[in-house]
């Protein structure tokens, strides 16, 4: 089902490089979160989160992070999931309205997740609440903001690794 | 009676769900087969009843997050826990920081760490070993991670290896993960006498 490992593929780990070598001993671990990737981004059940929407979120929380590169990756899966016939059925007028105050509240809660966590409070979760999202796509949003933003992180440091070995 | 714990404290709070847990007895396979995975299966916790909610994440997040604080070689158990302390402190995870500072304490026998970082935060000042290892974290934890090929060197001079690098970004890095999720989905408590 993965193509490979993200994670390796964008940082440019290179075949017998230094890192390749030590990241032999973390193999388990960088299948775990290959993993965590095909469960968060492209889920067998996406509850009411659709892979075109955690691919546009995900592309956006790189963004914020400074990713431009894992930004880019996500465009094209939110491009590939587009493509898919199912996703492109027209929206009703009137489930507009309703459409962008859950997108709006989504964005907004993604937002606050990615830059500043510690200012989360119960009124947060209230507010996603009010906006007709369920508690199990919360959930499944809070895993997707905190996924992409372990995610950069491991890039991160692999990458300035990388650059002085 | 229960009162919000605002402040970082080694005394273990209980972790308040904003979000209905998963009633055991309505679970589906799916969900008992991801919430089996945690170590302690006696009594589930309702952090890991709420993360039922998506269990296809919670199968692949549990083992990930023990590979990563107790895989065996590498960085020491305890620099781990330093690692995870950084970025509970940059997110203000108050009960992160109280499981895995209370932790850190067991694990070198000692508390003047945790307390000077408790009490000062990011600007803690610690022995150059400690005060290395608990810079990066910080660092990493900042939304852009703002780490550079300095701050690998500085980690090099006190002379962690490479796998020793890795696991301090690893460990640093799923406590990004982690507090996204114990600070957002709830809030700790204590229980007033």
């Amino acid at each position: 089902m993965s193509e490979a490992n993200i994670i390796e593929e964008l940082v440019g780990v290179g075949l017998g490089s230094p890192l390749a070598h030590a990241l032999l001993a973390r193999t388990d671990i960088m299948n775990l979160s290959q993993a965590s990737y095909d469960a968060i981004i492209r889920p067998r059940e996406p509850g009411g989160v659709s892979h075109a929407e955690r691919a546009a979120l995900a592309a956006r929380m790189a963004r914020q992070n400074a990713d431009e590169s894992l930004a880019e990756h996500y465009l094209a899966k939110l491009r590939e999931a587009r493509a898919d016939p199912k996703l492109s059925e027209p929206i009703g007028a009137e489930e507009i309205d309703n459409y962008s105050k859950r997108l709006n509240a989504i964005v907004r809660h993604m937002d606050l997740l990615t830059r500043e966590p510690k200012k989360a409070t119960r009124a947060d979760i209230t507010a996603m609440q009010d906006a007709g999202i369920t508690e199990p796509d919360i959930v499944r949003l809070s895993e997707l903001a905190a996924f992409v933003n372990y995610q950069v992180r491991v890039i991160a440091g692999l990458k300035r690794l990388k650059d002085i070995l | 009676m229960t009162a919000i714990v605002h402040e970082f404290t080694t005394e273990l709070p209980r972790w308040s769900p904003y979000i209905t847990p998963v009633k055991l007895s309505e679970a589906t396979p799916e969900q008992f087969d991801a919430m089996k995975v945690t170590p302690s299966n006696k009594s589930v916790s309702d952090y890991v009843l709420v993360l039922a909610h998506d269990p296809e994440s919670l199968a692949q997040r549990s083992p990930l997050f023990n590979a990563i604080m107790y895989g065996n070689d590498g960085l020491s158990r305890a620099e781990r826990e330093l690692g995870a302390i950084g970025a509970s402190v940059v997110n203000r995870c108050v009960y992160c920081a109280a499981v895995h500072g209370s932790r850190y304490n067991q694990l070198t026998k000692g508390t003047d760490v945790v307390e000077r970082i408790f009490q000062d935060g990011v600007s803690a000042k610690l022995a150059q070993h400690e005060q290395v290892i608990f810079d990066f974290s910080v660092k990493l934890s900042h939304t852009p991670p703002s780490i550079t090929e300095d701050d690998i060197e500085t980690l090099r001079n006190i002379e962690l290896s490479d796998l020793e690098i890795v696991d301090l970004v690893l460990s640093t890095a799923i406590f990004g993960w982690a507090n996204r999720l114990m600070h957002t989905l709830g809030q700790p408590v204590k229980t007033a006498g």
